[in-house]
């Protein structure tokens, strides 16, 4: 187990190295149009290939891993602070208050967020930069991804605030900002960190997606997001298989998040 | 006793019938809206009506010329004003029933009955309104404008003749009749025995038996399907598709050469909220237009997006519509040099491989096209990179089909977009709404109240003249000067045409494909599967 867990903080230390060090690795900017070598295999020139329309396969892989190693996990952080920050507000205060968020919980889970997307496209100056661009849907997806998190802290929450050692604490006087740091925040830790594993890949899945409704990371900046969309053409990855390189670098990330959630077990 | 011996001959039936049943099988990406073939509203609708509904005459997709079908002749009378058909003798519905003059007169007033609003009939009206109809005799009937109308022969190809109606099918006087419907599922046409053609040898035609049609949005099982030889057709491939039942199935794909379609770029010349007025001012400068089509390395576009199967583009009509292509045509050059001169007589300046406008403003616009069409996507990554050559930045937007049409036709929130041209019709008498200022479908300015420029308003001058001029020769002239006008004004920045790409298995035999729809099964009656 620590082998493993050694492992994972290696895989996850080089796929941060690698994205960090993009402009170093790649050998060509990532926009650039070979267009006398479209969907080129592995070569010398190009180690992965070339994309549909000529564009180094590593190169674009190396400044995707840039992007969503840094931003799919900054929109997870800030969907699990924005829960917190709500579940904690209203479990120490009232009954009541704990339903209205828990009825907000349900109405955000319910709506229809895609279509809130394109209407809020639709809203969108189409001269949007694509760093604007990008840091509005990841904010965005920060934003509207709390309730997943927010519903399993407002349970944890309210099952806390029945706990004798809850009560034992309020009754010493102690001030609910000092329970909740203090006190709740240890109980609620690793909670926290089991959403954030599942929110980074569904937040880069869900830019994949975006991408269709013109928000996203928008062409011709590479994210680990819309390169995964080659892989809805069975023929570039047979061609390729290179192709299937995003695919394999976010599974590495996510098996290795897994891992390092995993606690070792105590020596006997 | 009786009974055993029954269950051998049924069973021998049952066999005898699978080896013989020669059924055609395809896909269609959606349900018809409609078996009413005077209420064809889309492309699924217009493939069953095609299979099914009679023709007084259709256009041979091979040859271009006019043919005989319900009507054994017809002559255009009074200077274009008039057309007579005259009906074969001993014609009968599918049901039976006799198929006269009066049935073909009642389903015209239909069509042109403005309270049906038949899409059928649309293409009949004229600014005075619709024509009459009248009957001269069993076999004769007659139908009349005040004025000549263009075309008026050919229009009759899209009007299919329904018999009396039996629950949601029609009886018909085509080659098939509507059998089954399972909506969601497939369609089953069955041969209609009282179809009038026969084959050389005497024997009715069609040779099928039946045909029967799924129903199936998803493009990569329909490709699956094809390739497990579970479907004999697919229409309409895109370069991938293509590419792969060429690897896996020997024969079966066919690259048909230049379709009759065409895509294009076109910037937003109308006054908008949100396009600035100095914006405005490049999209409106012939300069600014010619500079952009110059830039754009249109063979990259066919040879990198299509894989080779795309020809470059250069005015409204494909080469693929023989007569009415304007093959004088020259193509603008391809050179960023000539584009940069083209920009700099505008006022334009490059500095730093930056282009400013002569107030100073940076050259930025963007492009929208639709998310679902890689092709396009593609394209406009090509034309982002072309034209920061010459010192424009362009952001590109992928919107859905919907709110991109409601930005490009209402809103008109939109700098440039690129789509396609899917054309149905060879005569251009069918584009009229796009070209003219006035139409509703006129890209970028639509339904203008009078033409912004004297060359537009040449256009409409030219495409009003031509619809009413019952002279080939003399609407050519007419079109060709459009088409000169349009290359010269580059309101349309034409990108590449695209290849026809189909496949159908070997087993198929008697196809004659073309690029006019329905492409492979145009000549259906004389179909056979081997």
């Amino acid at each position: 187990m620590i082998i493993a867990r050694r492992l994972a903080i290696a895989a996850l230390a080089a796929i941060v190295l690698f994205g960090l060090f993009a402009p170093v690795i790649a050998p060509y900017p990532y926009d650039r149009q070979f267009r006398d070598r479209p969907d080129a295999g592995p070569s010398h020139a190009f180690p992965m290939g070339t994309d549909e329309i000529g564009r180094d396969r590593f190169s674009r892989l190396a400044w995707a891993t840039r992007i969503s190693v840094l931003l799919a996990p900054a929109a997870a952080f800030a969907s699990i602070a924005l829960a917190l920050a709500i579940s904690a507000f209203s479990g120490f205060r009232s009954r009541l208050m704990r339903r209205l968020v828990e009825s907000l919980t349900t109405v955000c889970l319910s709506l229809p967020w895609i279509f809130l997307f394109i209407v809020l496209r639709a809203e969108l100056p189409l001269n949007t930069g694509p760093a604007a661009s990008v840091a509005l849907t990841f904010g965005l997806m920060g934003v509207a991804g709390w309730a997943w998190p927010g519903r399993v802290f407002t349970a944890a929450i309210g099952e806390m605030v029945h706990s004798d050692w809850m009560m034992q604490a309020r009754a010493a006087g102690i001030s609910d900002l000092r329970i909740a740091a203090a006190h709740a925040w240890p109980h609620l830790k690793s909670l926290a960190a089991a959403q954030f594993r599942v929110l980074i890949p569904a937040y880069i899945l869900s830019e994949a997606s975006l991408g269709l409704l013109g928000l996203g990371v928008p062409d011709p900046l590479p994210s680990w997001g819309n390169l995964l969309r080659d892989l809805q053409q069975p023929d570039v990855v047979k061609a390729n298989p290179w192709a299937l390189a995003p695919l394999a670098i976010l599974m590495i990330a996510m098996i290795s998040l897994e891992l390092l959630q995993s606690r070792p077990e105590p020596a006997i | 006793m009786r009974r055993l011996a029954l269950v051998p001959a049924m069973l021998l039936t049952v066999w005898v019938g699978t080896a013989d049943a020669k059924e055609l099988r395809f896909s269609i990406p959606g349900d018809p809206k409609s078996f009413d073939p005077l209420h064809i509203e889309e492309s699924n609708a217009q493939i069953v009506q095609y299979l099914t509904a009679g023709a007084l005459v259709r256009i041979n997709r091979v040859t271009d010329q006019l043919e005989p079908e319900l009507a054994e002749s017809w002559t255009l009378k009074n200077g274009g004003r008039e057309i007579v058909f005259r009906l074969r003798s001993d014609l009968h519905f599918s049901d039976g029933s006799p198929l006269t003059a009066a049935d073909v007169a009642r389903a015209l007033k239909r069509a042109f009955d403005p309270k049906e609003a038949s899409p059928a009939g649309d293409t009949f009206r004229v600014a005075e309104g619709y024509p009459d109809v009248r009957i001269a005799g069993s076999r004769e009937l007659i139908v009349a404008y005040r004025n000549p109308k263009a075309n008026l022969d050919r229009l009759f190809d899209q009007i299919g003749i329904p018999g009396p109606a039996s629950g949601r099918f029609f009886a018909t006087a085509g080659p098939f009749v509507a059998a089954e419907y399972h909506p969601g599922d497939f369609i089953r046409l069955v041969r209609n025995p009282r179809y009038w053609k026969r084959d050389p040898s005497g024997r009715p035609l069609p040779y099928l038996d039946s045909i029967r049609i799924d129903i199936q949005q998803n493009r990569d099982l329909e490709l699956a399907r094809f390739l497990r030889g579970e479907s004999h057709l697919m229409q309409n491939l895109d370069p991938e598709a293509f590419d792969r039942i060429a690897k896996e199935r020997s024969g079966a794909a066919h690259d048909l050469g230049v379709s009759l379609n065409s895509e294009f770029l076109w910037f937003n010349e109308a006054p908008a909220r949100t396009v600035p007025e100095w914006k405005r001012k490049w999209f409106t400068s012939t300069l600014f237009r010619r500079a952009i089509s110059e830039a754009i390395q249109r063979d990259d576009l066919s040879r990198v997006v299509y894989r080779g199967h795309a020809h470059p583009a250069f005015g409204p009509i494909s080469p693929a519509n023989h007569f009415w292509f304007y093959s004088a045509l020259k193509p603008l050059s391809a050179d960023i040099r000539t584009a940069l001169n083209d920009l700099s007589q505008g006022g334009f300046r490059f500095e730093n491989g930056i282009l400013r406008d002569g107030e100073g403003h940076r050259v930025e616009f963007s492009i929208v096209t639709n998310s679902s069409n890689r092709p396009r996507q593609r394209m406009a990554q090509l034309i982002q990179e072309d034209l920061s050559k010459v010192g424009i930045k362009v952001n590109l937007v992928t919107l859905d089909f919907g709110s991109m049409m409601e930005r490009i036709s209402k809103t008109l929130d939109y700098e440039a977009a690129i789509l396609g041209f899917s054309n149905v019709e060879v005569d251009p008498l069918e584009e009229m709404n796009f070209w003219l200022s006035s139409g509703a479908q006129h890209p970028w300015w639509p339904a203008e109240k009078t033409p912004a420029t004297p060359w537009e308003a040449e256009i409409d001058r030219l495409e009003l003249a031509q619809s009413s001029e019952i002279s080939r020769d003399s609407r050519k002239k007419a079109i060709d000067e459009m088409q000169r006008i349009v290359s010269e004004q580059q309101p349309i920045v034409y990108l590449v045409n695209p290849d026809y790409l189909c496949a159908y298995s070997p087993a198929l035999r008697g196809v004659q494909p073309t690029v006019a729809p329905p492409q492979i099964f145009w000549n259906i009656e004389w179909l056979r599967l081997e």
